[in-house]
């Protein structure tokens, strides 16, 4: 065999023996999105199967092997590492992963930006009757008027739900508030702006806490990143006030038509997002204090970590100047 | 040799639970095959009904979840995975990696496919019948008036997309980390480059399908307004997002397979492959052109003028570096010695057929003329032409050249000229007439037609059996070399074939290349 012949000065990859992480994460998987179907079409259709409310428990048991599993699989990871196993190569192959991991993150929201900018730039308009799409306007939407954020939606301009000339996906009422920046006397009182400053401080602390661990002072490292875990944790608070009061006191719900829907789904993944990375930092932090897992040349966990929180800052970035500014 | 690792575990759980790249490969292999009959007898069912104008055998309705199973399981479950398949079996033999960069993810990337395309095929059986709005999906027909099924649907393309993100940050890592010393970039095998630009295009685009889908899910679901009018959205929104996914996934499907015809005909021609930097700036210029055509799948959605003249002329330039692709492929023919087994019928057929669906697409691409092509069978022509000669028929012709590689034994020389013989007159009697029902009008997705469209017709159906036969031929041929085939005793199972795999002893054993090759001697491609 060729391979045995050739010198063994090169450390050997490693290739981990057969492993039922793979399958014990499918079964997770498979079982949450084949309960959450149920659920979801159970609370839309009236069901497509009678689950007699078990269909719930699917979901949740799937959840909990998912989470489980992944779980003991970043246990499994961070154990080799600890045991010597991990080359210098393997380590490369991680960056690179999550790198590129990140990299589909990125494109993930483009959609959603996408959707907001097209909505925004070519639709809306043509729906109010301008440019070479306008005819919409005179045949179906009549009397609509395009502002951004809009304050009525093409529905409602014609007289509400049933009295549309197509079929839709229920009623779309437009809020009477919307989120973007409207008062610059209460300037203070605007919830984004502080969050904008605590998501973009964080980012600071991130790399203060990264600076302390290169230099090898874990203590500046674990007090830096508990301040960015808190900072996230106020940020996610914030989210959670703004929306509260976007649907309690605003009008505004995921029924708002298209600006509610990009409203929602766009804070609402970021958010979820926010969420993930705070966990990730977490993590990293009680591996730190409880295990001292981390060193100065050895802490790719927490990397990982901080490149997605600057990842999810950017995205914040982009969504603080296309959805509450411009 | 190292303390462990001496072979693969017995039974089921060496399949279940196994990290290694080959046996990975062969699941992905059979589990695409598997999927490629089904998608297949979906496709008789269609035929079957066409075989003459009126309602023959099935319902309108189940005629159109026939249409949509058949292109989601052959894009998603057949074509694709057969191409994850072979980057698994050859991408590491190729750059001298021991197995590829992240084994237990590679595990997991394939065990999520076939629970996936379990749910999305039991929604034959679900109240409302299966998605029947086509494999484009587009909106309102699969959110508004979409059967409850489609919630199934959406959440099996979601765990596909996961399933190719993870196999292709897998395949970018192997192919960047990976390589042996000396194998730099430009001393890749060409399957190696496409395949690394095609993992790009995946990252890239598979998010944004997700993002589709999860829009659709929401207005279906929660009320929200992405594709609906009467909430300030746009039904053509769904239309671009979807083929700014669409348009790179076809690249996606035909760049490994150029990948393939780069490595096998300059083995039956015994002559290095004809102008291999530009073939690797050829596919980068294709992936990055594939990114700003998207709309020319929908010229008649009524895009303003400026639009449509956009995408038209960046659809065009397309042709320039495809066209640098089939030039060198024949000069690398050129004055060879070569040579006409299975592989090389095949990669020749492909050649020849895909170069037609090429042109066809060429003349798709011409904004006012798509108006009279749109939606009708020219277009089901063409890209049955790129997607099944040309995706399906490299597949087959790797298949043939590299199974003794895998397996140690050969296949039946004459039976394999057989399938290709009966595949190639088959799937011309399919689709070529399909061109002129096209451009005489007849409109594809529909299970009844016009009188004058009835010879054709036949005789698209009878091709379509016959094509559909010879398939299980190769099915045959396949399983009788692995049981009984001649074993081949060299390592070098081609006499023009080179590559760091045609190194290793044949059958490849169970781990290659645990530590890397020396590579001074190896040719540049």
């Amino acid at each position: 065999m060729s391979s045995a012949e050739t010198s063994t000065e090169y450390e050997k990859y490693y290739v981990p023996e057969s492993s039922s992480l793979a399958v014990r994460a499918t079964i997770g998987l498979v079982l949450s999105v084949f309960g959450g179907g149920l659920v979801l079409n159970e609370m839309t259709f009236g069901g497509t199967h009678d689950t007699g409310g078990a269909a719930k428990w699917v979901l949740f048991a799937g959840l909990a092997i998912f989470i489980a599993t992944l779980t003991y699989w970043f246990r499994t990871t961070i154990k080799e590492n600890k045991a010597g196993m991990n080359s210098s190569q393997l380590s490369n192959s991680y960056v690179l992963g999550m790198f590129w991991f990140i990299f589909s993150e990125v494109m993930f929201f483009a959609a959603f930006f996408g959707a907001l900018l097209y909505v925004r730039w070519l639709a809306g308009p043509w729906l109010a009757g301008e440019g070479e799409g306008g005819r919409m306007n005179f045949l179906l939407w009549e009397g609509f008027e395009y502002t951004w954020p809009p304050v009525i939606t093409p529905q409602e301009v014609v007289g509400g739900a049933l009295s549309q000339p197509i079929a839709n996906n229920g009623a779309f009422v437009s809020q009477h508030t919307s989120m973007s920046f409207a008062d610059a006397q209460a300037w203070y009182a605007w919830l984004p702006l502080w969050n904008t400053i605590i998501l973009l401080t964080s980012s600071v602390t991130c790399e203060f806490a990264h600076r302390g661990l290169s230099q090898g002072n874990i203590k500046k490292f674990e007090a830096w990143l508990a301040v960015t875990v808190g900072l996230a944790i106020i940020f996610l608070f914030l989210q959670a006030a703004e929306y509260y009061e976007a649907y309690e006191l605003f009008g505004l719900t995921l029924n708002s038509g298209i600006y509610g829907s990009t409203f929602f789904m766009l804070t609402g993944f970021h958010g979820f997002h926010v969420a993930m990375g705070m966990t990730m930092l977490l993590i990293q932090l009680i591996r730190s204090v409880r295990n001292k897992h981390m060193t100065s040349t050895d802490h790719f966990g927490f990397s990982a970590s901080s490149w997605y929180w600057h990842f999810v800052d950017v995205v914040w970035v982009f969504l603080f100047i296309f959805v509450y500014i411009i | 040799m190292g303390d462990h690792h001496h072979g693969p575990a017995k039974g089921l759980s060496r399949w279940l639970y196994t990290t290694n790249h080959k046996d990975i490969g062969t699941m992905y292999l059979w589990f695409s095959f598997a999927m490629f009959l089904l998608g297949g007898a979906f496709a008789m069912v269609i035929r079957a009904e066409l075989f003459q104008p009126g309602m023959q055998l099935v319902e309108p309705g189940f005629f159109n979840q026939m249409t949509t199973l058949h292109g989601l399981v052959m894009v998603f479950g057949a074509i694709m995975p057969s191409f994850v398949g072979l980057a698994n079996w050859l991408i590491p033999m190729m750059i001298g990696a021991p197995d590829m960069a992240l084994p237990r993810m590679n595990n997991w990337s394939f065990w999520i496919l076939p629970p996936a395309f379990l749910m999305l095929a039991s929604t034959l059986l679900m109240e409302g019948g299966a998605p029947a709005f086509g494999w484009t999906f587009y909106a309102p027909l699969s959110t508004t008036y979409a059967p409850p099924s489609v919630t199934f649907f959406i959440f099996a393309i979601h765990i596909l997309g996961v399933s190719s993100i993870m196999g292709s940050i897998n395949i970018i890592a192997t192919v960047m980390n990976m390589r042996a010393p000396g194998m730099t970039y430009m001393k890749m095998p060409l399957f190696v480059w496409t395949w690394l630009i095609t993992a790009f295009l995946l990252v890239a685009v598979m998010p944004v399908l997700a993002g589709a889908v999860t829009m659709m899910l929401m207005d279906i679901h929660f009320g929200t307004s992405f594709f609906s009018a009467a909430g300030g959205g746009d039904p053509v929104l769904f239309q671009h997002i979807f083929w700014f996914f669409g348009h790179p996934e076809v690249y996606i499907i035909i760049l490994p397979a150029f990948g393939v015809i780069s490595q096998i005909i300059p083995a039956f021609s015994r002559k290095p492959l004809f102008g291999y930097a530009s073939m690797v700036y050829a596919t980068a210029g294709i992936a990055f052109l594939s990114f700003i055509v998207w709309a020319h799948h929908m010229y008649t959605v009524g895009m303003p003028v400026a639009g449509e003249l956009f995408f038209m002329y960046a659809t065009m330039l397309i042709a320039v570096p495809t066209g640098v692709k089939v030039f060198n492929w024949v000069t690398t023919m050129w004055r060879g010695a070569m040579t006409f087994e299975t592989p090389m019928l095949f990669s020749i057929g492909f050649l020849v057929l895909f170069t037609i669906g090429g042109f066809t697409g060429l003349m798709l691409s011409i904004a006012p003329a798509d108006f009279q092509y749109h939606d009708t069978y020219f277009v089901v022509a063409h890209f049955h032409y790129v997607m099944v000669a040309g995706a399906v028929f490299s597949m087959t012709a790797a298949v043939y050249f590299w199974l003794p590689k895998w397996t140690g034994r050969m296949y039946n020389e004459t039976m394999g000229k057989v399938h290709f013989w009966v595949s190639f007159i088959g799937f011309n009697v399919t689709f070529f007439p399909q061109h002129f029902v096209g451009l005489a009008g007849m409109p594809r997705r529909i299970p009844d037609y016009a009188l004058q469209f009835a010879d054709f017709n036949m005789m698209s159906s009878i091709g379509a059996f016959i094509y559909g036969m010879s398939q299980l031929l190769f099915l045959y041929n396949v399983i009788a070399a692995i049981v009984s085939g001649e074993k081949v005793s060299d390592e070098k199972v081609w006499d023009g074939a080179e590559g760091l795999e045609w190194t290793l002893p044949s059958p490849a054993p169970y781990h290659t290349f645990e530590t890397p090759p020396k590579l001074e001697e190896q040719p540049a491609y």
